[in-house]
C-alpha cells in the first residue's frame, strides 16, 4: 500500500502512517528503531532497497530524506508505504525543496518512533561534521560511508576520524570485521609477538587505512600501508620472530591464511554488500569504543589533532533528540568519556561504561 | 559467559570489541553415523552455515565414519547434496571449496579395530596437513547401544585423550537413556573415557533463540520479576505439540513414547528455565546450579491417576486429511501401550513457587505444531466492576511462543468500545517476525560452535539428566502398571483424561 501526499507536512504524513496501519488491521508493531536515510535522488533507489533489506533483520521505520533544489517555494512531497516487504515496518520517502531543504529535521523529528533509537545513514556524501548536522543531532547512531564517495575517499575517512563523536561510525570500518576476526584468530592460533607488518590494498581504500591504524594501535608496532591493484584489501602481513602471519585475498572472494609451522589454508572472505554491512552496524547501537580508538589512532598517525569528544551522546539511552531550535551542544567540554587504555595520555579520565561486558553476556 | 581460550595473550582481542565473532580455534570434527538423517539434515548444513558465516577456523576438517564403502570424494558429494538441500545460508562455491578440502571419510564398523587405526592415522594426517592441532570433537550421531563400542574404541586407540595443549570432546544426542538406571549406565560408559567437562549433551531446544530469550526476558527486565512468583502466578502450562504422527520412526518410538521423548528433556529444561532463581552469572556452572536446584525441588502429585494423563492417537481427520491411528502405523504392534500423548502435573517446593502447579504436556497428532510456555496469572483480587462487565475477562497471561511463531504474547483485559462498561481479553504481541528469524541461526549452528569453542552453558549436564529421570520414572512405572493409554482422536488436543486432570484443579488447558 502506498499513499502519495503532495505539498504536505509532518502531521499529514504521521496521519497517513496511522491510517495505513489501521487499514492493514493494525498488525503488531515490531519496529525497533527509526532509520533515517539522507540520500540524493540518484542514490535513492539503491539506498531504499538496502534499507528495506536491513529492515527485515531490524524492523524499522524508514524515513528517506531527499533534498531537492533549494530554490523556489518550500514544498514537501511524501510517499508513505506500510507493510510491503519491509519486515512489517513502514517507510516514508520525503522529498523536500525550497527553503525546507535547510530544515529537514523539522519534518523528521515528529516522525521518529517514540522512545527508540534513531539511526541516520548517509549512503553518499555526508555533511562534514555529521554529529553537528541538524539531522545527525537527532540520531543515536550516525552511519557514513567514506568508500561511497567518488573522489577524496582518504580525505573523507580522515575527516570522519578527526571529527569523530560517540555514535559516529563508518561502513569502511564495518567492512573490516571479517578481516579483523581472521587476524585475531590467526594470533589465537599463533600467539607470537608481532614486530611489524603491512596492509596492502587498492589505492585510496579507507578500510585499509583503518585496518592499518587498528593493527598499529593494538599491536604497538608500525604498519606499512602498501598499494596494490585491489579489489579492496588484498593482503595483511604480520611479521613475527618465527615467520610471517599472512592473509592474502587477491580476488576479493577466497583468501589464503598462513601462519608459521602450518600449511597454508583457504578461507572464504567475501566482500560484503551494503545491506549486510548496515545490518551489522545496527546490531549494536551504543558507541563503538574500538572504532573511537582507531579513529584517534588514525589521526595521530597522520599528525592530525582530533576534535574533543562530546560526553552526552555516549549514553545509548539518550534517544530524546534535542529540539531543533536548541543551540548546537558545545564541543569544547573537557574530554572525559571514551578514553582507552592505549590513549589515555593527557587529562582524560576513563569514564567508560561497563557496557562491553554486559552486552557480551547478553549474547547468550 | 564467553571465555576465549587465549584472550589474555592476543593483543587483537579487546573485550570492548563486540563486532569480532568468536571463531573456534584450530579443530576438526568426527561424525559417527554420518549416513543418518540428523547428520544429513542438521549437522552438515549447520557446519556449512558456520563456515559461511566465517565462524569456523581455517583448516577445519570434517571426518565421516560409517559402514559404507565410500571414498573421500563420495563423502564430499553426500555432504554437498545435504548442504545444498538443507543449509540456511546461500550456497557459495568459495566457502564450499574451503570446507570440502577438509573432508575425509573412514569406512568401518563400530567394532572394527582396523578402521579405528585408519581413523587415528587420518586425524594425525589432518593435524599435519590442515593444522587441526590435535583438537577433535567426536559427534556420536548413533543409537545409544553403540556408544560403549565407539567410546571404548576411542579410548583403546588413544583418541579420547587430549594433551595439555589440545582437547578431545565427545558430543552425544538425546535420548540420554530411557530411565534413571539406563541413563546412569550410559553416563558410566562415557564418563569412563571422557571427563565431564569434555562431554557435551545436545538438547537442540536449548540452542533455540527463543529459549535463550527466556533468560533475557526474565533476568534483563524489571517488569516480570516482581510478579514471577506464587503471589501472582496461578499456574504454568508448558506445551509442545506436534501435528505429525510418528512417521518412519516406529522402531525408535515404540516403547519410548512421548514422555520419555519430550518431557524428560525439552519440557523439563524449559520448566527449569522458567522456575529457576537468578544465576549469579551466565557461565555454565552457575546456570547448572540453579537448574539443578529447581529440578531437585520438583515433586510429583501423590495421586498419579488424578494428575497425569496419557493417550494414544486414534484414526481420524487431522488438518483436512484422513490419518492412521498409532496402532495402525507400520511397524507398531497392535497391542502397544506406548503413549503418544503425555500430560503431567508437577509442583516446585520453593517459597517462590509454593502451590503453583506446572502442567507439562506433549503429544503427536495434536491440533497444530506449537511449543509454548504460558504463565497464567491469578485473577485480580477485587474487581470494581459489575459481574456482567467482567464476564468475558479471563486470567492475565504471559505466553512465550517458542515455535513456530516465535515471540511473546501478553494477554490482559481491555474495555470494549461503547457506552457500556464491558471488559474483554485483548493481546499484545511481540514477534521475532518471520524474516527476522530467517537470519537468526539454527540451534545446531549455535551448539556445534559452542562445542568447538568449549563453551558449555547451553548443554545439560549429567546431574540434570538424572534429576529429570528421577522425577519422571515413578510416573512411567505407574503408567506401565495400568494398562493401555486413553485413545484420542487425531487432530485434536488430546484425551478427555487430560481435560479432566485440569478440571479437577478448576483450570483448563489453553488452546495454543
Amino acid at each position: 500500500m502506498s499513499v502519495e501526499l503532495t505539498a504536505s507536512n509532518a502531521s499529514q504524513v504521521a496521519a497517513a502512517l496511522l491510517q495505513e496501519r489501521r487499514k492493514a488491521g493494525s498488525p503488531a508493531m515490531g519496529m525497533v528503531l527509526t532509520l533515517v536515510v539522507v540520500v540524493s535522488e540518484e542514490g535513492l533507489y539503491d539506498a531504499f532497497k538496502a534499507a528495506k533489506a536491513v529492515a527485515r533483520e531490524h524492523p524499522a521505520r524508514i524515513l528517506c530524506v531527499v533534498r531537492r533544489s533549494g530554490r523556489g517555494a518550500s514544498n514537501l512531497d511524501a510517499e508513505v508505504r506500510v507493510g510491503e516487504g519491509n519486515g512489517g515496518g513502514e517507510s516514508v520517502i520525503l522529498r523536500m525543496s525550497g527553503e525546507l531543504v535547510g530544515h529537514a529535521d523539522s519534518v523528521v523529528l515528529p516522525l521518529l518512533l517514540p522512545d527508540s533509537p534513531v539511526v541516520v545513514w548517509w549512503p553518499d556524501k555526508p555533511p562534514d561534521d555529521v554529529a553537528n548536522d541538524a539531522l545527525g543531532r537527532l540520531a543515536t547512531r550516525r552511519v557514513t560511508d567514506a568508500a561511497a564517495i567518488e573522489r577524496g575517499r582518504q580525505a573523507a575517512i580522515m575527516r570522519q576520524a578527526q571529527l569523530y563523536q560517540p555514535g559516529n561510525t563508518d561502513l569502511s570500518w564495518t567492512r573490516l570485521t571479517p578481516w579483523r576476526a581472521l587476524l585475531a584468530a590467526a594470533l589465537d592460533q599463533y600467539p607470537a609477538k608481532v614486530t611489524g607488518g603491512s596492509v596492502s590494498a587498492a589505492r585510496s581504500n579507507p578500510s585499509a587505512d583503518l585496518l592499518a591504524a587498528w593493527l598499529c594501535h593494538r599491536l604497538g608496532v608500525g604498519i606499512e600501508r602498501k598499494s596494490s591493484k585491489g579489489p579492496g584489501v588484498t593482503s595483511v602481513r604480520l611479521a613475527t620472530p618465527g615467520g610471517d602471519v599472512e592473509i592474502s585475498r587477491p580476488d576479493g572472494r577466497l583468501a589464503t591464511f598462513s601462519i608459521p609451522n602450518a600449511p597454508p589454508r583457504p578461507v572464504a572472505l567475501k566482500r560484503r554488500e551494503i545491506p549486510e554491512l548496515l545490518a551489522e552496524e545496527l546490531r549494536r547501537l551504543d558507541p563503538d569504543d574500538v572504532y573511537a580508538d582507531v579513529a584517534r589512532s588514525l589521526c595521530l598517525l597522520a599528525g592530525v589533532t582530533p576534535v574533543p569528544r562530546r560526553e552526552e551522546a555516549a549514553d545509548p539511552n539518550a534517544t530524546m533528540p534535542p529540539t531543533p531550535t536548541r543551540k548546537p551542544p558545545r564541543r569544547t567540554l573537557p574530554k572525559k568519556a571514551q578514553a582507552s587504555k592505549a590513549t589515555k595520555k593527557t587529562t582524560q579520565k576513563t569514564a567508560k561504561k561497563a557496557s562491553g561486558s554486559r552486552a557480551r553476556s547478553g549474547r547468550s | 559467559m564467553t571465555v576465549l581460550p587465549t584472550t589474555a595473550a592476543n593483543p587483537l582481542r579487546d573485550p570492548q570489541d563486540r563486532r569480532l565473532p568468536r571463531i573456534a580455534g584450530p579443530c576438526g570434527m568426527v561424525i559417527f553415523g554420518v549416513t543418518g538423517d540428523l547428520a544429513r539434515k542438521k549437522l552438515m548444513p549447520a557446519v556449512y552455515d558456520l563456515a559461511n558465516r566465517g565462524l569456523l577456523p581455517p583448516g577445519f576438517s570434517l571426518v565421516g565414519y560409517a559402514r559404507r564403502e565410500w571414498a573421500h570424494e563420495d563423502f564430499a558429494k553426500i555432504v554437498h547434496d545435504a548442504v545444498v538441500e538443507h543449509s540456511r545460508t546461500p550456497f557459495r562455491e568459495e566457502v564450499w571449496k574451503q570446507l570440502a578440502a577438509g573432508f575425509r571419510f573412514v569406512p568401518g564398523d563400530f567394532s572394527d579395530d582396523v578402521a579405528f587405526d585408519t581413523l587415528c592415522q587420518t586425524l594425525a594426517e589432518l593435524d599435519r596437513e590442515r593444522g587441526t592441532g590435535g583438537n577433535h570433537a567426536f559427534y556420536l550421531s548413533i543409537p545409544p547401544k553403540f556408544f560403549s563400542d565407539v567410546v571404548g574404541q576411542l579410548k583403546e586407540h588413544g583418541l579420547a585423550e587430549g594433551t595439555p595443549l589440545s582437547w578431545r570432546r565427545v558430543v552425544i544426542e538425546k535420548p540420554f537413556g530411557h530411565d534413571l538406571q539406563s541413563a546412569r549406565e550410559l553416563n558410566n560408559v562415557v564418563s569412563e573415557v571422557f571427563p565431564p567437562e569434555s562431554v557435551f549433551r545436545i538438547d537442540h531446544y536449548l540452542g533455540k533463540e527463543t529459549v535463550q530469550n527466556i533468560l533475557a526476558l526474565r533476568f534483563a527486565n524489571q517488569l516480570w520479576e516482581p510478579v514471577w512468583n506464587a503471589n501472582y502466578v496461578d499456574h504454568v502450562q508448558i506445551t509442545m505439540a506436534e501435528d505429525i504422527g510418528i512417521g518412519s520412526r516406529a522402531g525408535y518410538y515404540d516403547g519410548i513414547g512421548a514422555a520419555r521423548d519430550v518431557i524428560q528433556n525439552h519440557l523439563m529444561q524449559l520448566m527449569a528455565l522458567i522456575a529457576m532463581e537468578e544465576p549469579i552469572s551466565f557461565d555454565a556452572q552457575s546456570l547448572r546450579i540453579e537448574k539443578q536446584k529447581v529440578l531437585r525441588s520438583v515433586y510429583r502429585p501423590a495421586r498419579l491417576d488424578l494428575h497425569t494423563s496419557r493417550g494414544q492417537y486414534a484414526p481420524g481427520w487431522a488438518g483436512g486429511e484422513p490419518v492412521l491411528g498409532y496402532l495402525q502405523e507400520e511397524g507398531i504392534p497392535p497391542d502397544s501401550h506406548t503413549d503418544t500423548f503425555a500430560a503431567i502435573k508437577l509442583e516446585v517446593d520453593t517459597r517462590r513457587w509454593a502451590g503453583v502447579p506446572f502442567y507439562l504436556r506433549t503429544g503427536k497428532r495434536l491440533g497444530r505444531r506449537v511449543t509454548e510456555v504460558a504463565v497464567v496469572f491469578k485473577r485480580a483480587p477485587h474487581l470494581p466492576f459489575a459481574a456482567t462487565a467482567t464476564e468475558e475477562l479471563g486470567q492475565n497471561a504471559l505466553v512465550l511462543r517458542i515455535q513456530p511463531d516465535e515471540g511473546v504474547t501478553v494477554r490482559f483485559g481491555g474495555k470494549v468500545p461503547g457506552t457500556a462498561m464491558e471488559i474483554r481479553d485483548v493481546t499484545m504481541d511481540f514477534a521475532y517476525g518471520g524474516a527476522f528469524v530467517e537470519s537468526s541461526p539454527e540451534a545446531y549452528e549455535r551448539l556445534i560452535l559452542d562445542v568447538l569453542l568449549g563453551d558449555p552453558p547451553l548443554f545439560p549436564q549429567h546431574e540434570e539428566v538424572e534429576l529429570s529421570w528421577q522425577i519422571l520414572d515413578p510416573i512411567l512405572e505407574y503408567w506401565a502398571e495400568h494398562g493401555a493409554p486413553d485413545s484420542y482422536e487425531s487432530g485434536n488436543w488430546g484425551p478427555q483424561s487430560a481435560v479432566d486432570m485440569l478440571a479437577r484443579d478448576g483450570r483448563v488447558w489453553r488452546r495454543p
